[in-house]
C-alpha cells in the first residue's frame, strides 16, 4: 500500500490525486495527504505517474508497513518502477523493449 | 457525417450538478470503454465516457502487461489459434466470433502502432504485436479519447442507469467524487465497459471492478450468461499484490517443508495449488527460469519484482509464500449477453464489452492468460461503440423524452435500518473467496452460499438508501452481492464440470450440457439453458 509521500520532494503538482484509480489522495493547500491507504490497490500507478519519484508504495498489499524514509531514500527504490518501464528522460530506450513474445507458449 | 470536433454538451443544471446531453455515454475507462468512445466518435457522435477512477490507470489492463490474441492473417495460422482452446473452453465458444476477433485485433493492433504503441522488434527485424504493456498502452488510448473529442469524466462513478417511457436506456447518473456533486448524462446509447467483478480480492488492477455495470444493467432487465465461469484464481506472493500468472509456469511449489506439491502448476497444475494452500502454506520459486528468461522477465513486465525488490526475495533462489486470488469475471468469461454483431444486449440502447460483456462467444467456459481478453477488449469495444453511434442515429432527435432512474438498492429510501456497505462487501467475500466454496463446487455448498447470500439481498434490498458519503461503496458492495449471486445459481444449474467450472458432485463434461446458462434478476434470481449455435444449426439440419 501507499506509505510515503516525501515532502522533500513533492511540488504540490497533485497528479497522484489525479491519477489513482482508486481515489486514495486527497488534495490539500500543500502537499496531497494519504486519505484512504485502506482504499490502495497496490498497482504502483501513483509512484509510475509522479515526475519527482516523491512516492513510495509498499509491496505489502493487505497491511500497512512503518517506513524508514531517510533509509529508503539511500536506496534506488524510490523511482525504480518509472525508471524500469522507461517514463524518464534517462530510460526512455525501455519503452519499447518488451520480451513477452519470447515467454508466451511456455 | 463524421466529425470528430463533434462535442457532448454541458446543459444548465442545479447547483451541485452537471448535466450533459450526448448521443453515446460509455460507462468506464479501461481498454474497452476506450475503444469505444474513440470508435463511437468516429462514427460522428458526440461521447461522453464517465470513469469511476482515472481514465488510463483505471482497471486490470493499466496496472499489468497482457497478452493479445494477435494472428497474423494466415489462414493455417488462424485455424490452429481457433482450435487451440477448444477443449479447454469445453466446446462453447463460436467460431465465426474467433475469426472476426482476430480480424479485429489484427486491425487495431496496427493502428495502436500507427499511434505510436512502442512494439519491440525482433532480432529479424519484426514488430512483434502479441503483447501490451498495460500503463503504456492505457496511457495512449487517454490520448487518443481526448483526440476523437470524447468528454472524460474521471472519479465519476456511475451509480444508475436512465430509461425512456418505453423502457429504453437513455443515459446514467453518478457522482463526481472528487468535486462532491453530481453527474447526469441524457444519451441515446449507454456502453457498459465496466469490466468484470473481482470481489475486491486486490489481484493487481481490479479494486474498480466490481459488478457495478451488471447491477445497473440488470436494474433495467438486462441478462447474463456463463456466469459459472467466474472461478479463475491467480497466483500472486501471499503478501502483495502482483499476480503474473504467465511468470509462474518457471515455478517449482513446494509446502512448509520443502517437498514438492504434486501435481502443481501454473498451469494445468493450479487445483493443486488451491488443495495445499486448504491445507496450510504454499511457496514457489522460479528456479526453472534460465538467464534469458529470467532477462526476459524483467524487461516485459517490471512491475512483477517490485514485492521481491523492495523485500529482498530473489524469486530465482527464494522460496516465498503464494495465494490464489480470485480474479471473478474478470478473468472468468461470464457477463452481460449480447445478442447481435453490435454488441447490444437484451435492453434497447444498451450495449456491453469487453470484460463486463460475456466472453463466452472467443473463449467458452475458460480463459488462460489475458490474451483473450485484451482482444475482446479492443473488438468488443470498438463493436459496441460502433453499434451505440448507429443506434443514437436511428433514435434520432431526443428532444421532451421523460427519464426515470432505474436504480434501486442503497438508492431509494425503505425502512429506517442502516447499510453497512464494508460488512456486506465482507459478508460477500466470505461466501466467494473460499476454494471449497468457489473453486470446488458442490450442490450443498452451493446452496448452503445462496442461502447466505439471498438473504442479504433481502436484508439489504429493503434497507435505507446509503449516506452520500457510502453510496458508492453500498453499490459496490451490493454489485458483488448480485454477482455472487448469478455466478452460484448458474454454478448449481450446470450440473457437470466443463470449462473453469468444476463440480466435486460432477466431475465430468456431460455432452448433452454443451448449452450456454443463462440468468438474470435480482430479487427472484432466475436460470435457463440456451443452446449452443453449432448445436442448433445441426438441429435446424435435420
Amino acid at each position: 500500500m501507499i506509505e510515503v509521500i516525501d515532502g522533500e520532494r513533492c511540488t504540490s503538482c497533485d497528479i497522484c490525486v489525479n491519477v489513482c484509480p482508486t481515489n486514495v489522495f486527497d488534495k490539500t493547500d500543500g502537499i496531497p495527504v494519504i486519505a484512504r491507504q485502506g482504499d490502495c490497490q497496490t498497482c504502483f500507478l501513483c509512484e509510475l505517474y509522479c515526475p519527482e519519484d516523491a512516492l513510495y508504495v509498499s509491496p505489502f498489499a493487505d497491511q500497512a508497513q512503518p517506513i524508514d524514509l531517510v533509509a529508503l531514500k539511500q536506496t534506488d527504490s524510490m523511482g525504480s518502477y518509472r525508471r524500469a518501464v522507461g517514463w524518464t528522460d534517462e530510460t526512455c530506450d525501455r519503452r519499447g523493449v518488451d520480451r513477452s513474445y519470447l515467454l508466451f507458449g511456455h | 457525417m463524421p466529425n470528430p470536433t463533434h462535442r457532448a454538451e454541458r446543459v444548465s443544471a442545479p447547483e451541485g450538478s452537471v448535466v450533459f446531453e450526448a448521443d453515446v455515454l460509455v460507462i468506464g475507462g479501461g481498454p474497452a470503454g476506450t475503444w469505444a468512445a474513440v470508435s463511437a466518435a468516429e462514427r460522428g457522435a458526440r461521447v461522453v465516457l464517465a470513469d469511476k477512477g482515472f481514465c488510463g490507470t483505471s482497471g486490470a489492463t493499466a496496472a499489468a502487461g497482457t497478452g493479445v490474441w494477435y494472428i497474423d492473417p494466415n489462414p493455417a495460422l488462424r485455424e490452429a489459434a481457433m482450435a487451440d482452446r477448444e477443449k479447454m473452453g469445453g466446446y462453447l465458444q463460436d467460431r465465426r466470433w474467433m475469426a472476426r476477433v482476430l480480424d479485429s485485433t489484427y486491425q487495431h493492433s496496427n493502428s495502436l502502432a500507427d499511434w505510436g504503441y512502442p512494439y519491440p522488434v525482433d532480432d529479424r527485424g519484426k514488430s512483434q504485436r502479441n503483447s501490451l504493456q498495460g500503463p503504456e498502452y492505457m496511457r495512449l488510448m487517454r490520448k487518443r479519447t481526448k483526440l476523437a473529442g470524447v468528454t472524460i469524466l474521471d472519479h465519476s462513478p456511475a451509480l444508475e442507469l436512465l430509461v425512456d417511457d418505453d423502457g429504453a436506456v437513455a443515459g446514467a447518473s453518478g457522482v463526481r467524487r472528487q468535486k462532491q456533486d453530481r453527474w447526469t448524462v441524457r444519451a441515446k446509447a449507454v456502453v457498459i465497459a465496466t469490466g468484470g467483478c473481482a470481489f475486491l480480492s486486490k489481484t493487481l488492477g481490479s479494486n474498480v471492478l466490481t459488478g457495478d455495470g451488471y447491477l445497473m444493467s440488470a436494474e433495467v432487465g438486462a441478462e447474463f450468461t456463463s456466469m459459472e465461469f467466474s472461478n479463475p484464481y491467480a497466483i500472486s506472493p501471499a503478501f502483495g499484490s502482483v499476480t503474473k500468472t504467465l511468470f509462474y509456469g518457471w515455478a517449482s511449489f513446494t509446502y512448509d517443508d520443502g517437498s514438492v506439491v504434486p501435481g502443481a502448476a501454473s498451469k494445468g497444475g493450479r487445483s493443486a495449488i488451491a488443495r495445499a494452500l486448504l491445507e496450510g502454506p504454499v511457496y514457489a520459486r522460479l528456479d526453472k527460469a534460465d538467464d534469458d528468461v529470467r532477462h526476459q522477465m524483467r524487461v516485459s513486465q517490471p512491475n512483477f519484482f517490485l514485492p521481491f525488490d523492495r523485500t529482498g526475495i530473489d524469486p530465482f533462489k527464494d522460496r516465498f509464500p503464494v495465494t490464489l486470488r480470485l480474479e471473478g469475471t474478470v478473468r472468468g468469461t461470464g457477463g452481460l449477453r449480447i445478442v447481435d454483431d453490435s454488441c447490444a444486449t437484451t435492453v434497447p440502447g444498451l450495449y456491453a464489452a469487453g470484460d463486463a460483456a460475456t466472453r463466452e462467444l472467443i473463449c467458452g467456459g475458460f480463459t488462460g492468460g489475458g490474451s483473450h481478453n485484451a482482444a475482446w477488449a479492443m473488438s468488443s469495444g470498438a463493436w459496441a461503440g460502433q453499434g451505440a453511434a448507429d443506434y443514437a442515429t436511428q433514435v434520432g432527435p431526443a428532444v421532451g423524452r421523460s427519464l426515470r432512474s432505474a436504480g434501486a438498492v442503497a438508492l431509494r429510501s425503505r425502512q429506517r435500518r442502516a447499510f453497512a456497505p464494508a460488512a456486506l462487501a465482507r459478508a460477500v467475500q466470505a461466501e466467494v473467496f473460499p476454494y471449497e466454496l468457489n473453486y470446488f463446487r458442490e450442490a450443498s455448498r452451493l446452496q448452503g452460499a445462496l442461502g447466505r447470500l439471498d438473504a442479504a439481498w433481502r436484508d439489504v434490498s429493503e434497507a435505507d438508501a446509503a449516506d452520500a458519503s457510502e453510496i458508492v461503496r453500498a453499490r459496490e458492495a451490493a454489485a458483488m452481492l448480485a454477482t455472487a449471486r448469478w455466478m452460484y445459481r448458474s454454478a448449481l444449474a450446470r450440473q457437470e464440470s466443463r470449462g473453469m467450472h468444476r463440480r466435486d458432485d460432477f466431475p465430468d463434461q456431460d455432452s448433452r450440457q454443451r448449452h450456454y446458462v443463462t440468468t438474470g434478476g435480482l430479487d427472484e434470481i432466475w436460470t435457463s439453458a440456451r443452446p449452443h449455435a453449432e448445436a442448433s444449426y445441426a438441429e435446424a439440419a435435420e
